[in-house]
């Protein structure tokens, strides 16, 4: 027989045996009819003694096969067919998966681009970055010199510098652009090849503004350029000086900073030109943004910290003038300046979209455990009809594996879309910002992982109800209702997913109230109603000693402006803007010894014109503010804020008039003392600020602020007209204070958004989850609904009757919910300001919601239940 | 030694220990090829109807022993001019069967051992 082919011959065995067995049953039939059986009682005996015939064809047939591989097949093949015979079920279990795996994914896919692999360069492990934020990166030029000749633990380390808001002119007319200063080794730390033309190399610097070269990112190269292979070697100017460009940086490539996505690169030696402080003073600290390198092999992240400190501490033991020490840390590269707010921020959308992800293997699991019960005839019939236990549980498995791999894949997909779309968004334009997030290899194991994991979860449900069923009672009286008290695993499910639900309300009304409290409050200025105009005089070839002339001017035409009530001037970036801060040491009055160890504050430093406070709208609490006269001829004055003035004098009005020394040395008299206010971030603690006059420390580039009731329109036209009719060649960069804002408040923003979206899903999955059970228990019980109303019984009690479990379980699951959600939401509050969990109205808010949530779903079985003809009713049966 | 075989595969410390029903079959085998029927016949009259082997348990047992060629089956007709299915033990057959005897044997007279100290059988 061999000759056959497989399938055939399988088919002819097949045939063989049942022919076979037909026979055997024929020959015994006989046997006793001989025997003097009725035929109809012999042909019983004879199946009778023969045995379970389907069962024993079976086994028979099983000595053929792959066992486990076909019979899984055909497990898949009858589950499909049974989920085709409910697609209502069908379609809803898959679409509730999808969601939650999705939202699973979108998750995950933030937490492997922001937290997992912040940065596209290889092997970014060892790459490790000096830490910003509390301000031990920022240092001078000379400084990292000596850091990268004298550590012992990078490989080599490289450093760059932010320029923004340079003037990029391909010879049509400037646009601003943001870009990195970088040191020569940059690229060749990060281990990055260029992608056109080429990148520039230690080799090119030959000391200060000797390398004039531009290398484009991948994205600015495609927008502003069009993509043409021919901008290599072209001539460009940045703020009028001549640079060339030599090539382009590969498209995955943003840079090494998360979130901020520049538009070009230049050797840092050149960095003067755009108007950065002298490379070599060792007294600035605003040359070099952060250091970074890979760690060499072998040398652990303790190490590399204490041999920075250590280099550090000889740093400043040498030149004790000029370093300011602000202690040593190391982060991960890309991480430095957001990680741990990030990371918090990820790790509390995780908790949620898993919680999310449990709600809806709840809401799934009751549904098949329904389905199990309805289908209890069924399981009887084939529980005696010889199927072992283990069979049908095995069919069950297979179905919810089914659903769960359809609505994995299904979520993947979404979320792939959703991710891809996040990474190419650009929330606030013209600002550098994006978010890195990018779908990877991984996400689809992460979504295989989750898939597997509920289609286990809530397919084990009916387990219990499974393993106990008695065949024979079932098929005898047929599905009874159970008006039982007893908790069954359905009821838990729903106070599960109820108090997930919860949970997540409060926490999206939590994130909302918080975001709503922190755009109202105290920012100590007032930016409704507040122009910004950006000038940089050094871009549009100004000397130094010509711009505070210029300046004047430019405020005091603008002043001319019909409808400006205030035009104030401020060096640098205004408050609260791109987090750009500076800050520096002061020293009491009698301190001898300026040495950092010795400073009393650390305030934050601006730089203004006379009338800034009112153009500002910041509130003078004592004393006077600036007027024109406090230039460089008058004695040195400045304006604190109330958290300086306790700090350095006890008082406010103890502060007028008394003295203070800056880092150099100079002796400042307080003028006056304003109201405190918000300087780098919404979230910081209160900070000690001092306004110095502008005049006595001009800078080149500036920020007009604008104080008019008029439209924004027409007041940033008229702005720029005045500026063009000083200067022609003078580029103006309006924006509304408001719109300034949006950078410290995305952050807040991007959460509130996520938080209200998972909070939505998980309404949307409780609903589902009442009316499941509401809509079940109605309808199992509408017998008995019909004969209370035949027999008189109120509206109001049939309801009681029909709804009150649910919606018993319903108040028990929202009171869990609450109380977890309170505790939990300790964790937004890092990111989302002001979110105090203790708020009346949160509660009331989501008390409410869930009350609305109930009413909603069970609104439909409610009306069947009271639409019920007990005629009709009793008479089907 | 009543077997009774239940629908569900519970193990029931009654049933024949694996094998034993392939053991019986290739050895009324060897005596003479049969059909299905014949074969369940065989083996009840032959164990003094100790044996209660449920007709249809045949069947998987032929059909492993189907599988490991141990017999071979044919169509026919018999003598009572009824369409069946005849097998036949194979020469693997015979030497795997001998091999089971011997092997069962020396099991047995181990528990007969056991259980009855000091009475030792004649095999």
């Amino acid at each position: 027989m061999d000759w056959i082919p497989p399938i055939f011959r399988r088919r002819k065995i097949y045939n063989d045996l049942s022919e076979e067995i037909r026979l055997h049953i024929e020959e015994r039939t006989e046997q006793l009819v001989r025997e003097g059986m009725s035929p109809k009682q012999a042909a019983r005996e004879a199946r009778l003694a023969f045995g379970n015939r389907t069962l024993l064809e079976e086994r028979s047939r099983e000595v053929w096969q792959w066992p486990t591989l076909e019979s899984i097949a055909a497990d898949v093949r009858i589950a499909l067919r049974q989920l085709r015979r409910s697609p209502g079920f069908t379609i809803a279990a898959v679409l509730t998966l999808a969601l939650a795996i999705g939202a699973n994914a979108v998750v995950f896919g933030l937490m492997d681009g922001m937290v997992l692999r912040p940065l596209n360069v290889p092997q970014a492990g060892s790459l490790y970055g000096t830490h910003y934020g509390d301000n031990p990166a920022w240092q001078s030029y000379p400084n990292y010199i000596d850091l990268r000749d004298r550590n012992r633990s990078f490989e080599d380390l490289a450093a760059f510098n932010m320029v923004l808001g340079v003037g990029f002119d391909t010879g049509k007319n400037p646009i601003a652009a943001n870009g990195f200063a970088a040191t020569g080794n940059y690229f060749d730390v990060l281990r990055i090849h260029p992608y056109l033309g080429r990148l520039f190399h230690a080799s090119d610097e030959h000391g200060p503004n000797s390398a004039p070269y531009v290398v484009l990112t991948y994205q600015y190269w495609r927008t502003r350029f069009n993509g043409d292979p021919g901008v290599v070697g072209r001539s460009v100017q940045l703020d009028k000086h001549a640079f060339t460009i030599i090539g382009v940086a590969p498209p995955e490539f943003q840079g090494t900073i998360m979130f901020i996505a520049p538009d070009f690169f230049m050797p840092i030696v050149n960095e003067e030109q755009m108007g950065a402080p002298s490379l070599n003073t060792r007294a600035t600290e605003h040359a070099v943004f952060e250091a970074l390198g890979h760690l060499k092999p072998g040398v652990t992240l303790a190490q590399a910290v204490s041999d920075v400190g250590a280099v550090n501490g000889y740093l400043e033991k040498t030149y004790p003038k000029e370093i300011v020490h602000h202690g040593t840390a190391l982060s991960r590269e890309g991480l430095t300046s957001f990680g741990p707010a990030v990371r918090a921020f990820v790790a509390g959308l995780m908790v949620l979209s898993g919680l999310i992800l449990l709600a809806a293997c709840a809401n799934l699991g009751s549904l098949f455990a329904a389905r199990a019960a309805d289908r209890s005839r069924e399981v009887a019939l084939r529980l005696a009809l010889g199927s072992s236990r283990k069979r049908i549980l095995r069919g069950l498995l297979t179905e919810a594996l089914l659903i769960s791999f359809a609505g994995g894949a299904a979520g993947l997909l979404v979320s792939f879309m959703l991710l891809r779309r996040m990474s190419t968004w650009q929330p606030i334009p013209g600002v550098p910002l994006h978010l890195p997030v990018a779908p990877g290899a991984m996400l689809y194991v992460v979504a295989l992982g989750l898939a597997l994991f509920s289609g286990f979860l809530f397919g084990i449900v009916p387990i219990r109800q499974i393993l106990r069923a008695n065949p024979y009672e079932v098929v005898k009286a047929g599905p009874s209702a159970r008006t039982g008290r007893r908790l069954t695993i359905r009821d838990v499910l729903l106070v599960v997913q109820i108090a997930i639900c919860a949970v997540l309300v409060t926490s999206s009304l939590v994130a909302v109230r918080g975001l709503v409290r922190s755009l109202h409050s105290k920012f100590g200025f007032d930016p409704r109603g507040t122009m910004t105009a950006g000038v940089d005089l050094a871009a549009a070839g100004y000397s130094d000693d010509k711009v505070p002339a210029m300046q004047r001017r430019i405020i005091e035409a603008i002043g001319t402006i019909p409808g400006v009530d205030a035009v104030g001037l401020v060096n640098g970036y205004p408050p609260l803007v791109y987090t750009a801060g500076n800050r520096a040491d002061v020293y009491k009055e009698e301190t001898s010894d300026l040495s950092p160890p010795n400073a009393a504050a650390m305030p934050f430093r601006y730089e203004v014109s006379p009338k800034y406070f009112e153009a500002a709208g910041t509130t003078l609490l004592a004393g006077r503010s600036f007027l024109w006269g406090d230039d460089k001829n008058a004695p040195s004055v400045a304006v604190v804020n109330r958290e300086f003035a306790d700090r350095m004098f006890g008082s406010v009005t103890g502060a007028v008039g008394r003295n203070y020394r800056l880092q150099d040395g100079t002796r400042v008299q307080v003028a006056g003392v304003v109201e405190d206010g918000k300087y780098m971030s919404l979230t910081e603690a209160q900070q000690p600020a001092m306004f110095l006059p502008f005049l006595q420390s001009p800078a080149s580039a500036a920020y007009l602020v604008v104080r008019s009731k008029r439209d924004p329109q027409q007041l940033a036209a008229a702005i720029r007209s005045k500026v063009r009719e000083l200067d022609a060649g003078l580029p103006v960069d309006t924006q509304t204070w408001t719109q300034m804002l949006e950078v410290v408040l995305f952050p807040a923003r991007v959460a509130t958004m996520a938080l209200g979206v998972l909070g939505l899903m998980g309404a949307m999955l409780s609903i589902t989850g009442i009316f499941g059970m509401a809509a079940y228990s109605v309808s199992n019980r509408l017998r008995e609904l019909g004969i209370r109303m035949a027999l008189g019984a109120p509206r109001k009690e049939v309801l009681h009757a029909a709804l009150g479990r649910p919606f018993r379980l319903l108040a028990i699951g929202s009171a869990a919910g609450l109380t977890m959600g309170l505790l939990a939401t300790r964790v937004l509050a890092f990111i989302v300001y002001q979110a105090t969990p203790r708020d009346p109205l949160v509660l009331a808010g989501v008390v409410l919601a869930m009350a609305l949530l109930g009413l909603l779903a069970t609104w439909i079985p409610a009306q069947r239940a009271l639409s019920v003809n007990p005629l009709i009713l009793l008479r089907e049966d | 030694m009543p077997v009774v075989n239940r629908p569900m595969t519970e193990s029931n410390a009654r049933d024949l220990f694996p094998g034993a029903l392939e053991m019986m079959i290739l050895e009324s085998l060897r005596r003479q090829p049969a059909h299905g029927y014949a074969l369940v016949q065989h083996i009840q009259q032959r164990s003094n109807d100790l044996l209660q082997v449920e007709e249809g348990s045949l069947y998987p047992a032929l059909q492993r022993l189907l599988k490991a060629k141990l017999v071979k089956a044919e169509w026919g007709v018999s003598s009572t001019n009824r369409r069946v299915r005849t097998y036949q033990i194979t020469a693997s057959g015979l030497s795997h069967l001998e091999q089971q005897i011997s092997s069962f044997e020396r099991m047995f007279e181990g528990i007969w051992l056991v259980v009855n100290p000091g009475k030792a059988t004649t095999s």
